[in-house]
């Protein structure tokens, strides 16, 4: 089903989103990936502040290529989620209530988004062209030092992506594969 | 600057400046940043037509809907813009002059980067893991050639497939239905990790390294071309059969088209050994070869 769906996130809003919709998102996510991850979980181990409020937000596992001049970022397709797996769980632990990535994802993230009623999204692999028509608008907000791997605030209307994992922990790409493997 | 190197009245070498080495490694890394080659965009369009699962069809649309706007708005097909990987063929009756060839490639590829406004992907240490900001240094890949021309390729490549590629240390006696089960094993655990449709770079043979470039050279290979060997191309064939039997489709949401190709390659052996490796590559299969 398709669905059209506001930031921030709420129990509310990922209780109808099923595995397998397609969905629109629109308003502010974050982008963060492999280095953004490890700062985030120094911090964290050290009971500092993470440089982002958790709470309510997305997380979008994205490095950008460069923006040309008048655009607002370059190509921005998601990065392989399992690489973040290892951070994923205390995050969502804290508040995050959905993630953009691409690909498999542990039984413990999965065991996570259950517990914490949350969502782990989809976006199509390989399509950062025409997924950066969907950014109106990039900021770095933590991290600059760390280039296409700093945190970035992003402005999305209408993000396109697919429910893989929904908040009963349902996974698309174990259900989708049955139905056309010979 | 290309010119030739005369000795007593004879051409004894054709003459290569740096300064064209540069210029055409900086214009190939944009180049195939943006656009793919025909065999590509002819997978894409037999793709769209043989999928079955409607989900699957909706990728492959916007996959290509994503080339064309990359193409027109100078907007790279993926964010990964690669490790830059560099075929170079070098003629034996070619001389080099201008600086180190190796110094140059980079240079090509720093410019190309910089200027094309590609991704710097590539950390200087592979344990300290700072970026060195201008995707510097490529993984070049030489050959000494009869001739009196380099040819080179530009293959970025895209981790995301990349880290889903194995080496398997097989046994003489398991054969060529090992050979399979190895590549059946590392397309399945790829999945959707991998971007699929894939193309499937598979060498088999030579040593532990040897049969890794063979697999990397295999992904450079025309989509819908087989090997000239009967049994090879035959493998192939069947190899593409199960592998869109697996199911795993379009962006690995399920559907018939799992990969575009698989390309084999192979190579002399030892006596004890059936070395076999699986380079998966993503739908954003980047290869642009020039001939200098």
């Amino acid at each position: 089903m398709e669905k059209y769906i506001t930031t921030p996130l709420t129990k509310e809003k990922t209780k109808d989103l099923k595995s397998g919709d397609y969905v629109y998102i629109t308003g502010t996510i974050y982008t963060a990936r492999d280095a953004a991850h490890k700062k985030m979980d120094e911090s964290l181990q050290k009971n500092e502040n993470l440089p982002i409020e958790i709470e309510g937000n997305i997380i979008y596992y994205m490095g950008p290529s460069p923006a040309r001049e008048g655009r607002a970022i370059g190509s921005a397709g998601p990065t392989t989620a399992s690489r973040m797996d290892k951070y994923a769980p205390k995050l969502l632990d804290l508040g995050l209530m959905g993630m953009i990535g691409k690909g498999k994802r542990t039984e413990e993230v999965r065991e996570a988004i259950i517990r914490n009623q949350a969502v782990y999204f989809a976006a199509v692999g390989g399509a950062g062209a025409l997924l950066s028509k969907c950014i109106k608008k990039s900021e770095v907000v933590a991290y600059d030092e760390l280039g296409t791997e700093a945190i970035r605030r992003l402005e999305v209307e209408n993000f396109p992506v697919i429910v893989v994992i929904d908040k009963d922990g349902n996974n698309l790409y174990e259900t989708s594969i049955l139905k056309y493997c010979k | 600057m290309i010119g030739e190197r005369v000795e007593k009245g004879r051409i004894v070498m054709r003459v290569i400046n740096c300064s064209e080495i540069i210029k055409n490694i900086k214009e190939m890394c944009i180049e195939a940043n943006h656009f793919l080659s025909e065999d590509m965009k002819k997978a894409f369009e037999l793709a769209v037509k043989e999928e079955e699962s409607p989900l699957g069809k909706q990728i492959l649309n916007q996959l290509e809907e994503n080339l064309a706007i990359a193409g027109e708005e100078m907007i790279p097909i993926c964010q990964d813009t690669g490790m830059a990987v560099i075929f170079v063929k070098i003629g034996q009756e070619v001389y080099i002059e201008g600086g180190n060839l190796t110094d140059s490639i980079n240079e090509g590829v720093r410019q190309g980067y910089t200027e094309g406004f590609l991704r710097k992907s590539v950390v200087g240490d592979p344990i300290l893991r700072e970026n060195t900001k201008d995707n510097t240094p490529a993984v070049i890949h030489y050959e000494i050639v009869s001739g009196d021309s380099i040819e080179i390729t530009v293959a970025p490549k895209g981790f995301g497939s990349e880290n889903m590629s194995r080496v398997f240390m097989l046994k003489p006696a398991d054969g060529i239905e090992g050979v399979k089960n190895a590549v059946l094993t590392a397309v399945k655990d790829a999945g959707p990790n991998a971007c699929p449709p894939m193309v499937v770079g598979v060498g088999i043979g030579g040593t532990f390294e040897k049969c890794a470039l063979l697999a990397k050279k295999a992904l450079t290979r025309e989509v819908g071309s087989h090997s000239n060997i009967a049994y090879v191309k035959e493998l192939e064939c069947e190899l593409l059969e199960k592998i869109n039997n697996l199911g795993i489709g379009p962006g690995g949401l399920g559907g018939r088209k799992t990969a575009f190709a698989v390309n084999v390659e192979t190579y002399p052996t030892h006596i004890a050994g059936l070395p076999v490796a699986v380079n998966i590559c993503c739908h954003v299969n980047r290869h642009i070869t020039r001939v200098l």
